[in-house]
């Protein structure tokens, strides 16, 4: 795009890749991300220090703040992302909810407001009906949500919720829905401009553990075509509706027995999984939300997206997914990555790097395009049989045991799923196959 | 004396959380299985536990502070 970048970086990681690739680089504090990455004044300090014109979160941290993008608009440096404004409201899950029910977008049978006593809880619980799902009113990632069966168990639960809300979160306010039984996550991409708005298809990421996501795919196979158009035409609804501006996307639970979506929330930034939809539907969505954060129209008109093939990515973590998916950070000592068509592998390795402990265990994402499903799962297998990460032990055996998983491969599965099949002991150690011909 | 190592890199700390006392003071008993410090890595907060039965001496590491694999945390009279 012809932009000068800067890379901000900690005391930890000025070693790493991105540091090297940018044009310029500014050190913003010390390795404990609460002084550096997540430094509000430190990091506009150092945006106007380089005269940056404006700054891209990325994912994590900074990325959702509201008081970080009005601290960038006192400074007169633009956020690529959406307004302050949107953020407090599409990131709060209740007035997230009421936004959605304006637009016609379903949402999951829940509480009208945020609640602020077990017994209030209680009575929205009877009203909803059991399971419910107990979630903290400001939160926000996924974690922290219990399910209560009974009321018992939510008078049990509610108040554990209440007090881990008010330490998280600064803000002890409840949610409360229904629990849907082994749901399906979907999610749709979505674009705006402040006045227009596209979607990019959905993402199916159903392959969870502790409620992240380890494997993702785009399309969703289990949509019907009107079921997928119906999908995607009520997340540019919402999107319209709130005026937009950047990359979005729009969660939703599926319940594949009755076909019916339910909009859960919207993460008002880009994705860690939007590679598979770049691989779908062959735009750089990073590009997109910077031209439209420096004030320009959308460049595609709905009917130029066009969805080909089937994408799948992998997270490879530093983690020992025999050892309980222990964190390992370490040195990379070796190195090789996967080449062809319809591979391709985003990481912040080289040889000799050492990977910091302070920060998420995420090493890099391996995303393979095929021309239907099942071309893609056989592809994957090729691609991580040729990635190779030496000195630190990874997820890779997870995502080839996972790839050649007849449930996987039949798409059976949903949000429950990985869990119980990870419990019975289904990702057994074997041996590195090695030097063989295939 | 006895040091307790670290078993992985990452941010150690002497108390559960800021409002929390330190797991151990001098002078304490220490059994085999206590917890007498945190460490985060990756996000994951991993306990470290005492392998030896003895009396707490010190921390050798402020709360707060990176440290590496291996690096002695704590010292304690077995």
């Amino acid at each position: 795009m012809g932009i000068h970048t800067i890379q901000a970086h900690s005391e930890a990681d000025a070693d790493m890749l991105a540091v090297r690739l940018a044009d310029e680089a500014v050190c913003i504090g010390p390795a404990q991300a609460a002084l550096s990455y997540l430094n509000v004044e430190g990091i506009v300090a150092a945006s106007k220090a380089a005269c940056a014109d404006a700054v891209h979160p990325g994912y994590g941290f900074l990325a959702e703040n509201a008081g970080f993008v009005r601290a960038l608009d006192a400074a007169g440096i633009t956020f690529v992302g959406p307004s302050a404004d949107t953020i407090d409201a599409m990131g709060d899950k209740v007035s997230a909810r009421q936004a959605a029910q304006a637009a016609g977008v379903p949402v999951v049978p829940g509480s009208k407001g945020r609640l602020d006593t077990v017994d209030d809880a209680v009575g929205v619980a009877a009203e909803i009906g059991y399971p419910v799902m107990i979630k903290a009113a400001a939160g926000g990632g996924g974690k922290g949500i219990r399910i209560a069966g009974t009321e018992a168990e939510l008078r049990k639960m509610a108040p554990q919720a209440q007090a881990e809300a008010k330490a998280s979160f600064g803000d002890g306010g409840l949610y409360l829905e229904r629990a849907i039984q082994s749901p399906r996550h979907i999610e749709v991409q979505i674009m705006g401009d402040g006045t227009d708005a596209v979607h990019y298809f959905e993402r199916e990421c159903s392959l969870q553990r502790r409620r992240q996501k380890v494997w993702e795919e785009a399309g969703a196979d289990c949509l019907d075509a009107a079921t997928r158009a119906h999908l995607c035409d009520t997340a540019v609804a919402l999107a319209k509706a709130v005026n937009y501006v950047g990359a979005g996307t729009l969660e939703y639970l599926y319940d594949s027995t009755t076909s019916e979506f339910y909009f859960i929330e919207m993460n008002t930034r880009i994705q860690v999984e939007h590679p598979v939809t770049e691989m779908l539907t062959g735009t750089d969505l990073v590009q997109e939300m910077i031209h439209v954060a420096g004030g320009g129209n959308l460049r595609q008109r709905q009917s130029d997206i066009i969805r080909s093939g089937h994408a799948i990515e992998v997270r490879l973590n530093a983690e020992d997914p025999f050892l309980q998916f222990m964190p390992c950070p370490g040195q990379i000592t070796g190195l090789r990555v996967p080449e062809g068509e319809g591979i391709r592998f985003d990481h912040f390795l080289y040889e000799g790097y050492q990977i910091p402990p302070f920060y998420d265990s995420l090493l890099g994402k391996l995303i393979v395009h095929g021309r239907d499903r099942q071309a893609a799962i056989d592809l994957l297998i090729t691609a991580l049989k040729g990635l190779e990460i030496e000195g630190i032990k990874t997820t890779k055996p997870l995502h080839l045991a996972l790839a050649q998983d007849a449930g996987v491969r039949k798409d059976d599965f949903h949000t429950q799923w990985l869990e119980p099949w990870l419990a019975s002991g289904n990702l057994k150690p074997t041996p590195e196959i090695t030097g063989g011909t295939s | 004396m006895v040091q307790v190592l670290s078993p992985v890199p990452g941010t150690f700390y002497t108390q559960a959380s800021p409002e929390e006392p330190v797991y151990k003071a001098a002078g304490d008993a220490v059994s085999v299985g206590d917890t007498v410090g945190l460490i985060e890595v990756m996000k994951m907060f991993i306990e470290v536990k005492a392998e030896v039965a003895g009396a707490f001496t010190e921390y050798l590491v402020e709360s707060g502070g990176a440290v590496t694999a291996g690096q002695p945390l704590a010292e304690m009279e077995a």
